[in-house]
């Protein structure tokens, strides 16, 4: 919503006499919309917030420190727990920083199995994400549309691992269990199934005019700001930055897949508002779509998990890595004393820097906004406090 | 540009205040004198031919057996797709890094997290609060020596094991 016309109003009111005092007000740490426990500041001038000040540390588990108490093997259960709406990825990332470190290869069958789980996980985030987005904007309908969905790969990976959110799937070398019988023709029949619900979850909702004007022109984040603060993932692509990790810094058997990053345009408003945040997602899950279909197609043969000691000792050295997660760019540092525990353990997560870019891009816009922002931004609590 | 000519760049540019280079290692790193961080980060992200634009990560160690705090940061350019790692080390006992804030604002809130985790405070810093741990926090928990507290505000940091039943 544009905000031009109420400026002009508060500054005639300034001469009149009329002042208005700023209000600061609590937001949090309870509060439906903040996806998790966390509190915001906000400073108000009536309906317009000039400031919106995040206070985190409410979920703040020490996992960064439990990893130097657990060992390599023993830490792959905790990092479900760093980002449990996509804990593929966060696997997926622990196991990379270790094989990097170690110079392990994973068998090709467990890199497929890897990139159908994870290409699943970011569907059922994503599906998550575009949900909860309009429950806060307050659609109800079309939450449960999407819900019904999720569950369904809830369902699938299930199957594959045993657990529908703390998957602890994959494994240093490699992932723990192959594909159970059946599973290639379940999730083609849910991909049959998932793609025209997409459409009619966009018939529902996408095109909604309400909808869309509720998030166009919303707190816009413009490309060189997006970098400044290290958005990441889908929110640095709406602002119109075409880099996916997953075609510019390809890793597993990504090169091998064909898909398309799709980029925000400002097609409803300005470029990289909420709108363009909210529909790159949309445009992801078919994308991700494409890729679980080319990789039921290309499965190889073969082994899953390459053999890996279970006295885990990396050489000593430092090593990051970098993995597309549903929240985007997520970077995972160990350093490698030699010992059987890692020295230093950093996660750095799209939330944690989508989080800090909040105050800064919602000042002067309406407070009934402030949900809209922190929605459009995909923005897990647990995932920030780590 | 690989670490080799990034290292040969930095230098040229700013002689003795790079301290070493490891081309060995699994991500090349640069060392860098504390007090010359912000400078050469300016210099990394403004130089054409760099253009490191991104502050992919920035994370604090304790090195306790050197008695150093070391900070490291990941940078990444998205106009030429290549990354540098740099690192400063600092004493453990008074251990000061400038802030590289205004060079990338991402640097905010990384720079916290590892004052509050770590201790390292970063001069210049426009808001150096701790960002995860509560504010009246005692210590900095991620040092090797730090023992953590018998109860917070009454509440216990202790539990029985459940297997030990």
């Amino acid at each position: 919503m544009g905000l031009a016309g109420y400026e002009i109003e508060i500054e005639r009111d300034r001469g009149s006499g009329l002042e208005t005092e700023e209000m600061t007000l609590n937001m949090g740490p309870q509060h439906p919309s903040t996806h998790g426990v966390l509190r915001f500041v906000v400073k108000a001038d009536g309906e317009l917030m000039r400031e919106a000040i995040p206070d985190v540390g409410y979920l703040h588990r020490s996992i960064e420190k439990i990893a130097e108490k657990v060992g390599y093997h023993g830490f792959m259960p905790y990092t479900d727990r760093v980002d449990y709406v996509a804990a593929m990825f966060c696997n997926q990332g622990w196991a990379m920083v270790c094989e990097k470190l170690a110079g392990i290869e994973v068998p090709k069958r467990g890199e497929y199995c890897r990139v159908i789980a994870c290409e699943l996980n970011r569907i059922a985030s994503h599906l998550l994400s575009v949900g909860t987005m309009v429950l806060d904007i307050g659609a109800t309908t079309p939450f449960f549309h999407a819900f019904r969905e999720r569950e369904k790969i809830n369902d699938l990976l299930e199957e594959l691992c045993g657990a529908r959110l703390t998957y602890n799937y994959m494994r240093i070398g490699g992932v723990a269990w192959d594909l159970p019988p059946g599973f290639a023709e379940r999730t083609l029949d849910f991909l049959d199934n998932f793609e025209p619900a997409l459409e009619e979850f966009n018939d529902l909702i996408t095109e909604n005019k309400i909808y869309v004007e509720r998030l166009a022109d919303v707190a816009p984040v413009p490309p060189e700001l997006a970098i400044q603060y290290n958005l990441v993932g889908p929110n640095l692509r709406a602002s119109g930055v075409k880099f996916d990790l997953r075609r510019d810094e390809p890793y597993s058997v990504y090169p091998e897949l064909e898909f398309d990053v799709p980029v925000g345009t400002g097609e409803a408003g300005t470029l990289g508002d909420c709108y363009d945040r909210y529909i790159v997602r949309i445009r992801e899950m078919r994308e991700s779509c494409k890729i679980v279909r080319q990789c039921l197609r290309q499965i190889p043969d073969g082994p899953v998990l390459a053999k890996v000691p279970r006295k885990f000792k990396p050489p000593k050295g430092d090593a990051y890595v970098r993995v597309e997660s549903a929240r985007g760019d997520m970077g995972w540092y160990c350093i490698s004393d030699g010992t059987e525990f890692p020295y230093r353990t950093h996660i750095r997560t799209g939330s944690f820097s989508a989080m800090s870019i909040i105050n800064e891009i919602s000042r002067g816009i309406m407070i009934a906004d402030l949900v809209a922002v922190i929605a459009s931004l995909d923005i897990v609590a647990p995932e920030v406090d780590r | 540009m690989d670490a080799a000519a990034i290292h040969a760049r930095l230098r040229e540019r700013f002689g003795e205040a790079i301290e070493g280079v490891d081309l060995e290692a699994k991500d090349p790193f640069v060392v860098v004198r504390a007090e010359a961080i912000a400078e050469v980060c300016r210099y990394l992200r403004d130089d054409p031919d760099l253009r490191f634009d991104c502050l992919s990560n920035l994370t604090g160690v304790d090195l306790k057996a050197e008695n150093l705090l070391q900070v490291v940061y990941h940078l990444y350019s998205y106009p030429h797709r290549h990354s540098i790692v740099l690192k400063v080390t600092t004493p453990r006992e008074n251990p000061r890094v400038p802030t590289v804030e205004r060079v990338w604002k991402a640097a905010n809130w990384l720079e916290r997290e590892a004052y509050d985790l770590l201790g390292i405070v970063f001069e210049g810093h426009s808001d150096l609060r701790r960002i995860l741990m509560p504010e009246d926090w005692v210590g900095h928990p991620l040092r090797k020596d730090f023992v953590e507290p018998e109860e917070y505000h009454g509440i216990s940091t202790r539990r029985e094991s459940l297997l030990r039943s």
